[in-house]
């Protein structure tokens, strides 16, 4: 028997405005508990909520960039329930008009474990972030304090149609997400410090004697990094397998069950389940006025856009003659990253030697010293001139990386690391008496060579490097080659 | 005439005139507050000293020859449900006993930049729920009239004080009558302004889509003069109007001419009392000496306002008061007693094996909520919490709230064509003048019926006034209502003050 494991997600994003969602207090995270709070955020009676434009707008743009549909109206509910984080005894939400619906984001594997597809988004709708309940068991019993200054952030909650079928197109659906949403600059997505978190929706269709079975749909809670999504909803999956294989419970049999990612066990752990489903009886929020979206604000906000990841990955691709493999390394680098790539792969003209310049030497020394792009001390224009110096045979590809080494440490330009490296132009009657000397002192690889074994000349190249260091190996083959035909 | 019989407009004038002093006035009302108001109860809490304080201040800047705002040096009486820094808010609850708001409410902001002078804070129904005041949580108010009746509500403190000459202004909220109720039960003036006319930031809510600030005085000319103070609009509430404020005073004393003046067909039909029949007829025969004509207009779903309001208004109160969990601020029950009382519950449950009821023990945050929303909150906010969250509940929306909001947009609408065809609509306050204190203690549902010709206004948004037009052979005051398009206040007031110009009604003043 095999199964397919069918996921949605529901991703929560905290956008990057300066201020909450309804009032003016700011959203830096880290601060001392309870310092970023105002009558409006913390609920005190009588204070009202008064929309923030620029959430608004980054919302618009996130909802606008996952291919979603702007309906012209869009209203705020009250989704309320009682938690000692929840100040006001509700979340402001969107209920059954939410600010976007029906879109879509494409998720491909550059090492092709699965077929590139698009995952259909069910809708994008803005809420207001509940406080943070913080657990304090050292002083003998359990207290718990409150800290409200994430109260009141924006947070894009972004559901997914069940369209993903196994944990690495969740992890790449994330991932995908997170480049796409910190491209357009809507959300640092730092799963670590929760301005993006994740539930996932998993169960599993099995092929059974009798057709298909659906197991019952299990919500995981508290993955806080992509690897544990990936983890997570691959343990969820055997887990029910297994449980299926002993009860035969089919989605239905049993109320939805909801279970936690224990990331040290490896894990989904049961949390306790409700007794009957919670009922949040939204109703539209009074406080509020609904929101109106015009179709000319929308294709100004598409416009703004510019190129996502996804178009940058085709260009590359189809324009500059990248592999597709290469277009995603390079693009999932991260916008700053990419920045620096065209930058230099523009001037040098030579985008393959600049991909692989930033992918792998650049990248190891940038995950060595923990460094970010702008700390590179290689600027993109010196990277660019490394390029071109190799391209015209000023510097032998052989002694590129000792260049760049060179370059790194002592923070020089591409010129300086030659001379430093001692490198000479050889000019071209000296390639031609070295060759010529070379061939003379070995008439059996002459011979091999005229014979049809052009690696022969292989052997030519060490010889010619021990009399001159400054030789290019390239150019000795190709040299050695001309000559033998001559001869 | 002592002083404060005067009226407000009247004292303003003589204070800018310097032949009275605002602390003379102040201590003239502080006076009749000792006097009397042990009796009336109007006021929860009044502080002298610091009133006294803020008159000499006013009249200092006054002779230093200082600009002053429009109400400087007028005293004035606030509903104890709109936040103010310096003062408590408690909303006649136990929940709100001791709150002390870190900030003010756009209308207390507004009275404090105009230089008035803040005397106290006036009784209510428990978080405005109620038309008696007896719902509150602290103390009886009394009608001045008739020691033995209710004054209305839930602004009943805020009419009765201007009834008892306790305060020549006062500020009064209304959700579904409860400025226009009191003030038509005490026989003084009262205005619901459109809604978003005045903004509603620091406003306790209780129904947010329907709830507004509004003055009540002893006549229009007052009652203009305080609306002007506190209407604008307010960045800082979503629901407020951008609109520019007319000149309310400017224009007062124009009569409309041409008034056309509607008069609801449904509005007199069982039920209503002949007295106040009779004393409304009169006031609209007024109106036709005047020049006005007079229109019968039918507003078909107006049978459906009481209990559409009945609806949607605990909805959103079930929502509002969801805050007052005993977290953050406000009451919290006794936390070691419910301890200790959880754990003999669950030493019980365990010795008799009862694993059911372990099972379904409270948690101890969520029987802390239970316990402090138990304790703290009054029979008729719990009812209407009750019964919002009823209404709001799966499998109940549909039937009950959405359904209200249709009938709410159908009201609305008959209230649209109506003012295609009359400028103004006349109608009684009442059903009856102000009834005994306890009348209807065990009947909530006569009680919402008090209710039949104030709700409609607050469901359409639109704004109404209640002023003085007679008085029963007991004794008592009845009141008028006029109601206006939204946004209208300017034709309401002027509409008003032609009655008053021409009846002394609003001169009466109850003996004590």
């Amino acid at each position: 028997m095999s199964y397919t494991t069918v996921v949605g997600l529901e991703v929560h994003v905290q956008l990057a405005t300066q201020s909450k969602l309804f009032c003016r207090c700011s959203t830096q995270f880290g601060a001392e508990p309870n310092t970023q709070t105002c009558p409006v955020c913390i609920g005190m009676p009588g204070s009202l909520p008064v929309m923030n434009r620029e959430a608004y707008q980054l919302a618009l743009k996130t909802s606008v960039a996952i291919n979603c549909e702007i309906p012209a109206f869009t209203k705020w509910d009250r989704k309320q329930y009682f938690y000692p984080d929840l100040p006001k005894g509700y979340q402001i939400s969107q209920f059954d008009l939410p600010m976007s619906e029906h879109g879509w984001l494409e998720i491909s594997d550059p090492k092709d474990r699965f077929e590139p597809k698009r995952v259909r988004i069910l809708r994008a709708h803005l809420e207001d972030d509940a406080g943070k309940s913080v657990h304090d068991e050292v002083h003998g019993r359990a207290d718990s304090e409150i800290d409200l200054n994430r109260t009141g952030t924006p947070l894009l909650e972004i559901v997914s149609e069940p369209d993903m079928r196994s944990a690495a197109e969740a992890k790449a659906y994330m991932q995908e997400l997170r480049l796409l949403l910190t491209h357009i600059g809507v959300s640092d997505c730092n799963m670590q410090e929760g301005s993006m978190r994740c539930d996932a929706n998993v169960n599993l269709h099995i092929d059974t004697p009798d057709g298909k079975a659906a197991t019952p749909i299990v919500e995981i809670k508290n993955m806080n990094s992509f690897r544990a999504v990936e983890r997570a909803i691959e343990y969820e999956a055997g887990r029910q397998y297994r449980v299926w294989q002993e009860t035969k419970q089919q989605m239905g049999d049993v109320p939805k069950q909801t279970r936690g990612w224990d990331d040290a066990a490896g894990k989904t752990l049961g949390q306790r389940s409700k007794e009957e489903s919670s009922d949040y009886r939204y109703f539209p929020d009074p406080d509020l006025v609904p929101v109106l979206s015009t179709p000319e604000e929308v294709e100004a906000v598409r416009a703004s856009l510019g190129d996502l990841p996804a178009d940058i990955r085709r260009q590359l691709a189809d324009d500059h003659g990248l592999s597709s493999y290469d277009a995603d390394v390079l693009v999932n680098q991260g916008r700053e990253v990419l920045a620096y790539f065209f930058n230099a792969a523009e001037k040098s003209g030579d985008y393959k030697a600049a991909c692989n310049w930033v992918t792998q030497d650049i990248q190891r020394v940038l995950k060595e010293q923990e460094q970010s792009i702008d700390e590179f001390s290689i600027s993109a224009d010196q990277l660019a001139d490394l390029i071109s110096a190799i391209g015209d045979n000023r510097l032998p590809k052989s002694r590129s990386k000792d260049a760049f080494e060179l370059m790194l440490t002592n923070e020089i330009d591409v010129a300086a690391a030659i001379e430093k490296l001692g490198i000479e132009q050889v000019d071209e009657s000296a390639l031609v008496t070295l060759c010529q000397e070379l061939l003379d002192a070995n008439p059996k690889i002459v011979a091999d060579v005229k014979g049809g074994k052009q690696q022969a000349i292989g052997a030519l190249i060490g010889q010619a490097k021990k009399k001159n260091s400054n030789v290019d190996p390239g150019q000795v083959r190709k040299m050695c080659l001309e000559l033998v035909e001559k001869m | 005439m002592s002083i404060t019989e005067q009226s407000a407009t009247e004292s303003l004038a003589l204070l800018k005139q310097g032949e009275l002093t605002s602390v003379e006035l102040t201590q003239a009302y502080l006076d009749a507050i000792n006097a009397r108001d042990e009796q009336i109860g109007a006021f929860l809490r009044v502080d002298g000293e610091a009133a006294l304080a803020r008159a000499a201040e006013i009249d200092q800047r006054r002779q230093a020859g200082e600009t002053l705002g429009e109400l400087a040096g007028l005293p004035i009486a606030v509903k104890d449900v709109l936040c103010d820094s310096d003062e408590r808010t408690t909303c006649a609850s136990k929940m709100l006993e001791d709150f002390r708001p870190p900030y003010d409410s756009t209308v207390v902001a507004k009275l404090k930049a105009a230089d008035a002078v803040l005397l106290g804070r006036t009784n209510m129904d428990e978080f405005a729920m109620g038309g008696s005041t007896e719902n509150s949580a602290f103390k009886l108010t009394r009608n001045p009239w008739d020691l033995q009746r209710a004054p209305g509500g839930s602004s009943g403190g805020a009419a009765a004080c201007v009834a008892g000459g306790l305060a020549p202004l006062s500020i009064g909220t209304d959700t579904g009558g409860s400025i226009r109720q009191p003030a038509g039960l005490c026989g003084v003036v009262g205005l619901k302004p459109t809604y978003g006319r005045v903004s509603r930031y620091g406003l306790v809510a209780f129904a947010s889509s329907l709830d507004q600030v509004g003055p009540l005085a002893s006549s229009v000319e007052d009652v203009a003069l305080l609306l002007a103070t506190i209407a604008g609009h307010d960045p800082q509430d979503s629901t407020s109007l951008d609109a520019p404020v007319p000149d309310y005073l400017a224009t007062l004393n124009k009569p409309l001419d041409g008034l056309r003046l509607g008069v609801v067909r449904e509005h007199f039909a069982e039920g209503l009392d002949a007295e106040v029949e009779a004393s409304v007829r009169e006031a609209i025969k007024v109106y036709e000496s005047l020049g006005a004509t007079v229109k019968e207009i039918s507003l078909p779903h107006s049978k459906y306002a009481v209990a559409t309001y009945y609806v949607i208004a605990p909805s959103e109160a079930s929502s509002n008061l969801a805050r007052y969990d005993g977290v953050h601020y406000g009451y919290r029950t006794d936390v070691a007693k419910m301890i200790s009382d959880l754990d003999s519950e669950r030493k019980e449950l365990e010795e008799t094996d009862d694993k059911e009821g372990l099972e379904k023990l409270d948690t101890p945050l969520v029987r802390m909520y239970r316990r402090t929303r138990d304790e703290a909150f009054g029979p008729e906010v719990k009812r209407r919490i009750m019964l919002g969250a009823y209404a709001l509940s799966a499998g109940y929306y549909d039937a009950y709230y959405l359904k209200a909001l249709k009938v709410r947009r159908l009201i609305r609408q008959d209230f649209d064509a109506a003012f295609a065809e009359v400028d103004l609509i006349a109608s009684p306050v009442t059903a009856e003048p102000a009834f005994k204190i306890g009348q209807m203690a065990d009947d909530p549902l006569a009680m919402y019926l008090v209710d039949l010709y104030t709700v409609s206004a607050n469901l359409a948004g639109l704004p109404g006034i209640s002023l003085p037009c007679g008085l029963s052979k007991s004794g008592l005051p009845i009141g008028l209502q006029l109601q206006a398009p939204p946004l209208a206040e300017e034709k309401l007031l002027r509409g008003a003050q032609m009655f008053q110009a021409h009846t002394d009604w609003h001169k009466n003043k109850p003996e004590g």
